[in-house]
């Protein structure tokens, strides 16, 4: 018995590894958690429509919608919305799907559920994203001059270079079996950003707490009843199991 | 016919109503029938709740579906979007949905939990043999309705997930490719196939399902329900020729499965409202991406719940042919030295393991592995024939048997999980051995199921007052 065990650890062991090969190169990091937190939606919402909105699309996500998040339609149609688009209008990118591929290769994806799309068995969809858009630097053998940790030879350059400034990744040679292998070992700021690393990460956070409540706006509403449902639920079983010990009490 | 009733002028109106409909229609017959005059034996433990949640599980299902029906779109172009509308829209439609989608992984837990009682219990053993059948039939039918409805969000896994499952069919000799066809009703899967999965996902299935339903419930009030003991109730009766064992299923067991149901519902709640995605097992993430045609994805794995069987498929290597080939043979061989049958039959077993042989090594093992998936399944239905035990019980089974039986379970649960990964080197030797050991299981029960020493089999149930 203790053979067969061993045997099964050891096949889930090995499978799970291979599964892990298929991955990303690099370790997620942990998003923030901030799907509560209005303010972080809110600014999250304001550097989506600035820095994602031009190119990517969230084809099914309506301005209105942004209710949920605290703002009134006064302040989405005034700071959120281009001046043709009405508050019900989904929230579309102006870019043209035929230069965009040309320019990029591929057409920007939808953004609406891209935080539940990017999970993983091991990660979150947010963990990705927050990692991905940390991740980019200066490579001047890609046709951008952008490449990325996360996702290597990615045809998007940097959106948020402005914030951030400009970064080389630089490498360190590791002599290993006797082979040398190139290892990554960190990033060196070419030129300064608008906002110091610590505020950038900051900002990262929010744009992606925004992109996960996007992915689901009633998240929160299915917790908050949710928990109302589990109690109402608890007293009901309650009774039940009571009831169902006096009608059997007398069964011998 | 029954005869019409006349109720004195100054009865009660409620009990006038009830005469009126009774004169015409067999209302309270029926509810005597199958509620409270129907006796079920009492000592029923927790796993008997099974039935009365899948019966649950699948109101939730039609109930749920009929309000999704109302806003989804099945047409390519639009039914990713309109689940989405759904999802943000809708009002409460993220909670129809979610119950809906919780609610399949939730029919298939009940399912199997549902049947496996019935294995270790033997509830698929003479006289019940006929509700074992129409049970396997609700599960096969069952895992239709899923494979359908899982193509309906138009996602990247819906997607992949039907295509492959389809050219599986294409893989049957000289039909296959034009089965294949008509199932698609395209050479891919497109917005043909989703029209008719839609179709047949939402009313052709359905209808055959709740057929099969009724089915195995009155096939099952024909005969009685067995239980843990696996005695037979009807065998002591008092002298108004009611079970000794037995006790009215309404109100004792109708109170058990209200407490049983809320349980239930509390952890298909929890799911619903704090973890609907499951790990991206209920909900896959892949599935969150809408089709794309041309765009494969890395790996495609089907819904937890059909892995085990996408195993035994994948297990189905041109190596692994020569190993059946050789079981084929084997079994053969036992037959005509060991069967107490006459020479032209073991004749006919020698040709027929050529022959099966001979086409074993001659069509390609994708075929196999086709035929091994739904034979996974088919062999169930033999279940009640296949069982030569001197007893119905796992109670008065050899001790050995709970062992067996817990490897099958480990076994299975194994084969579950490889079907989520992709294939590997380990993963393909371990399947193909937990493939062999699923269909030996059933395969050589007419011969492990004498053996051992089986303990007495007590002529009354066995009942511990609550």
């Amino acid at each position: 018995m203790k053979k067969i065990l061993m045997g099964l650890a050891l096949a889930l062991g090995m499978s799970s590894a291979v599964l892990a090969a298929g991955g990303p190169g690099i370790p997620m990091e942990k998003a923030p958690k901030r799907v509560n937190d209005m303010a972080a939606l809110q600014n999250g919402a304001k550097l989506f429509v600035n820095y994602c909105l031009n190119c990517h699309s969230a084809g099914f996500m309506r301005y209105n919608r942004l209710r949920d998040i605290g703002l009134t339609d006064k302040q989405i149609q005034e700071n959120l919305t281009f001046a043709t688009e009405k508050i019900g209008d989904t929230m579309k990118a102006s870019i043209n799907p035929a230069q965009a591929k040309e320019w990029f290769g591929a057409n920007p994806p939808d953004l609406t559920v891209i935080a539940r799309s990017k999970a993983a068995h091991g990660h979150t969809g947010p963990d990705y994203i927050y990692t991905f858009l940390r991740t980019y630097y200066r490579d001047d053998t890609k046709a951008t001059g952008w490449n990325n940790l996360a996702f290597p030879s990615v045809g998007m350059p940097n959106p948020l270079w402005e914030l951030q400034g400009q970064r080389v990744a630089t490498y360190e040679t590791v002599e290993s079996h006797g082979h040398e292998t190139q290892v990554f070992k960190g990033f060196e700021q070419v030129t300064a950003g608008t906002l110091t690393p610590l505020q950038f990460d900051n900002a990262v956070g929010d744009l992606v707490a925004y992109l996960q409540w996007m992915g689901e706006p009633a998240q929160n509403t299915r917790v908050r009843v949710g928990v109302w449902v589990m109690i109402f639920l608890g007293l009901f079983a309650l009774i039940a199991w009571r009831l169902n010990a006096s009608f059997w009490k007398d069964v011998k | 016919m029954a005869e019409f009733k006349e109720l004195p002028s100054d009865a009660p109106m409620a009990q006038k109503a009830l005469n009126w409909v009774d004169n015409r229609f067999p209302l309270s017959k029926l509810f005597n029938e199958h509620m409270a005059e129907y006796y079920a034996p009492k000592n029923f433990n927790w796993w008997y709740i099974f039935g009365s949640l899948a019966l649950l599980v699948l109101v939730i299902q039609i109930v749920t579906g009929i309000f999704l029906v109302m806003h989804y779109k099945p047409d390519a172009a639009t039914a990713f979007a309109s689940v989405e509308y759904i999802m943000r829209d809708v009002p409460w439609g993220w909670l129809i949905r979610y119950m809906h989608s919780t609610g399949a992984s939730m029919f298939f837990v009940v399912v199997y939990l549902h049947m496996y009682r019935g294995l270790i219990y033997g509830s698929y053993r003479k006289p019940r043999e006929l509700v074992w059948v129409f049970g396997c039939a609700i599960f096969l039918v069952l895992m239709a309705e899923a494979f359908m409805g899982y193509l309906l969000p138009w996602g990247q896994m819906s997607y992949w997930g039907a295509q492959v499952i389809v050219n599986l069919f294409s893989a049957i000799p000289f039909v296959g490719p034009d089965l294949a066809l008509l199932i698609r009703g395209d050479f891919v899967v497109g917005d043909a196939t989703l029209n008719r999965f839609f179709s047949f996902h939402v009313i052709a299935v359905p209808l055959v399902l709740l057929g099969l339903v009724v089915a195995h419930i009155i096939a099952l009030h024909e005969v009685g329900s067995n239980n843990p003991d696996g005695v037979e109730i009807k065998a002591n009766k008092d002298a108004s020729g009611k079970p000794l064992d037995g006790i009215p299923f309404h109100p004792y067991y109708s109170v058990h499965d209200i407490f049983g149901v809320s349980l239930f519902l509390m952890v298909f709640s929890a799911i619903v409202f704090f973890a609907p995605e499951f790990g991206g097992y209920f909900l896959e993430f892949n599935n969150f991406i809408p089709a794309d045609p041309l765009k494969t994805p890395p790996h495609i794995a089907p819904v937890w719940y059909f892995t085990p069987f996408y195993s035994m498929l994948r297990a189905i290597t041109t190596e692994m042919m020569y190993v059946l080939v050789a079981c084929v043979v084997l079994g053969a061989l036992l037959g005509v030295l060991k069967a107490k049958i006459n020479g032209l039959f073991k004749a006919v077993i020698v040709g027929a393991a050529v022959v099966v042989s001979a086409l074993m090594l001659s069509i390609d093992a994708k075929f196999w592995g086709v035929v091994v998936m739904g034979g996974a399944v088919i062999i169930l239905f033999f279940l009640p024939w296949l069982d030569n035990s001197q007893v119905k019980s796992i109670r008065y089974r050899p001790s050995w048997n709970k062992w067996l039986y817990l490897v099958f379970v480990i076994n299975f649960f194994v084969l579950g999980y490889l079907g989520i990964l992709p294939p590997s080197p380990v993963g393909e030797r371990v399947s193909q051995v937990g493939t062999l050991f699923y269909f030996g299981f059933f395969l050589l029960m007419p011969w492990w199921s004498r053996l051992g020493e089986f303990k007495p089999v007590p002529a009354r149930v066995t009942f511990k007052p609550h």
